[in-house]
């Protein structure tokens, strides 16, 4: 018997730390195990007896790559168990802060993490040396989300202005001008983006993944809207729980997520959130995602690279539709008063669904937290999809082979800070 | 004459990966200090091994992991120069609020199988492990200090980065002081500067995400606070954030349990 064993260490080029373990028996592919080892931090736990207020600043520092998504799902949550609907312009401004968001964090994948792996580079730094305008596109767009950030949340990592009930401050129209101009440009960088990033070399592989993502009736999904799948689920945010559920493997201090019903694996992300939210778009991203080549659904995980440049061109097209829109509101946030409940949300990471539910005492203190992250959700499909592409490569040599397993990976842009709540690869032979 | 650039890694512990995000937010500047070092190690942005010795380390996080505790001491024979970055590397994080509870009860409430889980009983900063050169503050740390951090240490001098109150560049931004004029709790007078004040610009108090001044008068602020109206409880809470087991804020906490 001939077996092999693929092993990378310590994966580069995602956020957190993990490994990833592939067992090959007779040429066939029996077990791909993703590790995450990095520390648990336990904020579920700290969280109680903290006030209900606390809850955006304490969670947005699970992860500094997509503080947003945690300040977004808690104020929502929070809002939900308080009974009270942010609606508005100030509903607007946190649409417009969670562009900030998908540009900032799409464009660190695409082009300072995810390009290399096209380009055969070790990093973007290396990358730089032969493609520096390449690496400065992906920059200034990366700049123009964090200027949103920076001009709405107050910083780029862990903005302070955002409460539940609102902001703490609110921009004039005036501040936000100067913002649409470089938008305007960012928006070119963004659709030059789509169209790089449709003629890099894919390999084709396809997986028929159950995808689960928000859909709002009018817009592409950021705060709010219902649970839907490709495979026929519909649900509120409050019945998440009973639909999917986590449980905890040895190798991992990451909770692995799958369906309550047959423990089967579903997707979340860019490509769940494209395929079930096309017609949400707007014409121009869609426009751009036609002439990439991409359907209405993308089944490729390897074509994530452009689903996730789409969404930066849709990002900067609705960031620019809701500044010029703009109405500055009387207040910068609404009253609350504190009153025992539970309140749940779910709001679209750029990695994906991300799930708070806290339940709060009369006084508003925390009683209880559960958040479940993107990465978390994914780890199932991760493996998977490592099964399932490997087999194909077995041939190729060692180092090639490592490197197209780590990039089966990168292709999740896994957050593993979130997810231990990413990479070691060994892959064995036998 | 031709200097080899001073070769530089960043490293990780217990963190959300904000810090080390800092040097990659530096859009305009990153090109430019990836000239002036050399990256040699950095698995956020680029693949490459652990090789030899470094001129200089970023360390990020705190130490949470009997496996960390022995990473540290290996990372601090590997550097010439140890610098911390962010409040987790500095003060343990947000996570040390562990140290005051019951780890195995966290656990507990967190994970199905807790025997699976390896963890320390505290969040602990690196200086409590291995020797630090220089600490840089803040919840995230801000960039223009990580970068005069970096200009430093290529000009061979200490960083600058004042060890007063945030309410001197809360005045110098031009900001009307939040709690005198609205009675907003903030934890200004107390809190290391490296900010820029933002939150009293945006009307909101400072939470103290850089941690201590140097030598703050904690007692005296809790006694404002208090004339505010803030309670025991909230005002142990408050003292209690990202920066939780700073002596100065853990120690005004503290006084303020039942």
């Amino acid at each position: 018997m001939t077996t092999k064993t693929i092993k990378v260490n310590y994966l580069a080029r995602v956020e957190g730390e993990g490994g990833l373990r592939v067992v090959v028996r007779n040429g066939v592919v029996t077990k791909a195990e993703l590790s995450i080892f990095e520390p648990p931090r336990f904020f579920e736990a700290f969280l109680r007896g903290r006030a209900f207020s606390e809850a955006p600043d304490i969670t947005a520092r699970i992860c500094g790559i997509c503080p947003v998504a945690y300040q977004m799902s808690a104020v929502h949550a929070m809002e939900d168990a308080l009974g009270v609907r942010v609606t508005g312009a100030l509903r607007a401004l946190r649409r417009l802060l969670y562009c900030g968001e998908w540009i900032e964090s799409h464009a660190l994948h695409i082009y300072l993490l995810h390009a290399p792996d096209f380009l055969g580079y070790a990093g973007a730094i290396d990358m730089a040396r032969e493609h520096r305008a390449l690496v400065e596109t992906g920059l200034g767009l990366k700049q123009a989300g964090n200027a949103i950030l920076t001009l709405l949340g107050g910083r780029e990592v862990h903005p302070i202005n955002v409460r539940v009930g609102g902001f703490y401050r609110t921009p004039s129209r005036r501040e936000l001008a100067p913002l649409a101009e470089r938008l305007e440009r960012a928006r070119e960088a963004a659709l030059a983006t789509v169209r790089w990033a449709a003629d890099l070399d894919f390999p084709e592989r396809r997986h028929d993944y159950h995808f689960v993502a928000l859909r709002h009736a009018a817009e592409y999904p950021f705060n709010e809207g219902r649970i839907v799948s490709s495979r026929g689920f519909d649900l509120s945010p409050a019945e998440f729980e009973d639909s999917f559920e986590e449980d905890h493997v040895e190798r991992s201090t990451a909770l692995h997520a799958h369906l309550k019903a047959d423990g089967s694996s579903y997707l979340v992300g860019p490509l769940a959130r494209y395929s079930l939210n096309f017609d949400r778009l707007s014409p121009l991203a869609q426009a751009a995602a036609r002439e990439a080549g991409l359907g209405a659904t993308c089944a490729n995980p390897f074509q994530s690279i452009v689903v996730r440049a789409v969404e930066v061109l849709y990002a900067c097209d609705e960031a620019l539709r809701i500044i010029a829109a703009y109405e500055e509101p009387d207040h910068p946030s609404i009253p609350l008063t504190p009153r025992a409940g539970i309140g749940h949300a779910a709001t679209e990471a750029p990695r994906g669904l991300l799930y708070h539910r806290y339940r709060l005492t009369e006084d508003g203190a925390i009683a209880e937290a559960r958040i479940v992250p993107p990465t978390s959700q994914n780890q199932a499909s991760i493996e998977a999809d490592l099964k399932n592409f490997v087999g194909g490569w077995l041939d190729l040599p060692e180092e090639e082979l490592r490197h197209r397993c780590e990039q089966t990976v990168r292709n999740y842009d896994p957050c593993i800070s979130c997810s231990t709540h990413f990479l070691h690869l060994e892959l064995d032979r036998g | 004459m031709t200097r080899q650039r001073p070769r530089l890694a960043v490293w990780k512990f217990a963190s959300c990966d904000g810090c080390q995000l800092s040097l990659l937010d530096c859009e305009d500047e990153l090109l430019a200090v990836a000239g002036a070092v050399e990256i040699a190690y950095f698995p956020e942005a680029t693949r490459g091994a652990v090789r030899g010795v470094y001129d200089v380390s970023l360390v990020e996080g705190s130490i949470t992991t009997p496996h960390d505790a022995a990473r540290i001491l290996d990372v601090r024979r590997r550097s010439r120069q140890l610098i911390t970055i962010g409040a987790c590397a500095t003060a343990g994080g947000i996570q040390a609020l562990r140290n005051l509870a019951d780890v195995r009860e966290y656990t507990a409430i967190v994970y199905a199988r807790p025997d699976y889980i390896q963890t320390l009983a505290t969040s602990t900063p690196i200086a409590e492990h291995v020797s630090v050169d220089f600490e840089l503050r803040g919840c995230p740390i801000n960039k223009r200090q990580l970068l005069e951090v970096l200009a430093a240490l290529l000009a061979h001098r200490r960083p600058v980065t004042p060890a007063h109150s945030v309410c001197m560049e809360c005045k110098a931004r031009g900001n009307v002081c939040v709690m005198v004029a609205q009675g907003t709790p903030c934890l200004g007078p107390v809190t290391h500067a490296g900010c820029g004040a933002i939150c009293p610009a945006y009307a909101r108090g400072c939470y103290g995400c850089f941690g201590p001044m140097e030598m703050p008068n904690a007692p005296s602020l809790s006694e404002h606070l208090a004339a505010l109206g803030m309670d025991r409880a909230t005002l142990a809470r408050f003292w209690r954030s990202f920066n939780a087991h700073a002596a100065p804020f853990r120690e005004e906490a503290h006084r303020h349990d039942d």
